[in-house]
């Protein structure tokens, strides 16, 4: 008789499960952050070593320079520049071929050199930045068009180095320069 | 006619809280696998500059944040309104990057330190200055993976 009697497990009372779970919960909802964290991804060039032989010269069709000053205005290969048509203008530029003789000879060969002041302003360095990609973008988009007949995103990675290759994304960004004076 | 009458009695059914449980977890679990818990508070302001060529950042637990920016209201009384490095918690200066890249790093796998990522965060009105020092002493310690955190959204320039 006792030896059945201790065999009968009590019931728990899961009746407070529900308030310890709702405790939980609001604890995660309160720390969630939900935004997806994005932005322009680049790579830093390593430091310089010393002894380090200087780079061979570039030829000066090969080199698209931006320059931006302290106002945030800017100067794409000498003339006054327009944020608007730095994309086309870079595009051209890359794209080029060899057709035209102050433009370069060939995508690979083509690089951008950017140099800012130490006044630019962030917002104007991050949009100069973002049109100069966007031209590589479009170009590799075109060529991807052109070659796979699909956008570049939605090729495999084996085609897509291949594009990259056809066009290496070549920003150089010089020391800054402070001619502006503002620091 | 009968099928309507109240019961004698008066007292309501009692509802089946049984599954109660069940919903809440289901929604707990929910929560807690797309948390990422905010692990610094900010204090400094950032409003993000708009971009269109963003990409998202994965793998999150191989990004460490830099925020620069104006300190928030509640700081300028003291610090002022120039632009200032917050890492983690705290303010901080240039010559503390190094050291904070060095925390970061050790706290990661050594297979995956070359992965790493910084994002920086700053606000849009920093000049470049600050950007480019901080962009130095990311050189010089050899953290050259960097994401400069923008918003989707407009192209154009002011």
């Amino acid at each position: 008789m006792a030896g059945k009697k201790s065999r009968e497990v009590p019931e728990i009372n899961a009746g407070s499960m529900a308030d310890i779970a709702f405790l939980l919960l609001i604890f995660f909802i309160v720390a969630t952050t939900m935004d997806v964290d994005s932005g322009i991804t680049t790579r830093l060039p390593p430091m310089p070593e010393e002894e380090q032989e200087p780079p061979p010269p570039l030829k000066e069709r090969n080199v698209f320079q931006v320059l931006v000053n302290a106002s945030n205005q800017i100067l794409v290969e000498g003339e006054w520049g327009d944020i608007n048509k730095l994309k086309d203008q870079a595009k051209e530029f890359i794209n080029n071929n060899g057709r035209k003789d102050n433009l370069s000879e060939n995508p690979e060969k083509a690089i951008i050199s950017l140099q800012n002041d130490r006044g630019t302003s962030y917002n104007m360095y991050i949009q100069v930045q973002n049109e100069l990609k966007r031209a590589y973008n479009e170009l590799r988009d075109e060529a991807a068009r052109d070659k796979f007949g699909k956008k570049f995103s939605d090729l495999p990675t084996d085609q897509q180095k291949e594009i990259q290759k056809m066009y290496p994304m070549k920003i150089s960004e010089a020391e800054p320069k402070n001619i502006g004076g503002t620091k | 006619m009968s099928r309507f009458k109240k019961k004698p009695g008066g007292s309501s059914p009692k509802i089946n809280t049984a599954s109660l449980p069940d919903i809440v977890f289901m929604l707990l679990f929910f929560f807690m696998v797309t948390t990422t818990i905010r692990d610094a508070s900010l204090k400094v302001q950032i409003r993000p500059p708009e971009a269109t060529e963003i990409q998202k950042l994965e793998k999150k637990s191989l990004v460490s944040y830099i925020f620069i920016g104006p300190p928030l209201k509640q700081y300028q009384a003291k610090l002022g309104t120039e632009p200032r490095i917050q890492l983690n918690d705290s303010y901080a200066t240039l010559a503390d990057i190094a050291q904070f890249v060095e925390m970061e790093r050790k706290q990661r796998d050594e297979k995956v330190v070359p992965q790493m990522t910084f994002s920086l965060k700053i606000d849009k009105d920093v000049k470049m200055g600050i950007v480019t020092d901080l962009k130095q002493e990311l050189r010089k310690v050899n953290a050259l993976k960097i994401n400069y955190s923008t918003k989707k959204g407009g192209k154009k320039a002011e």
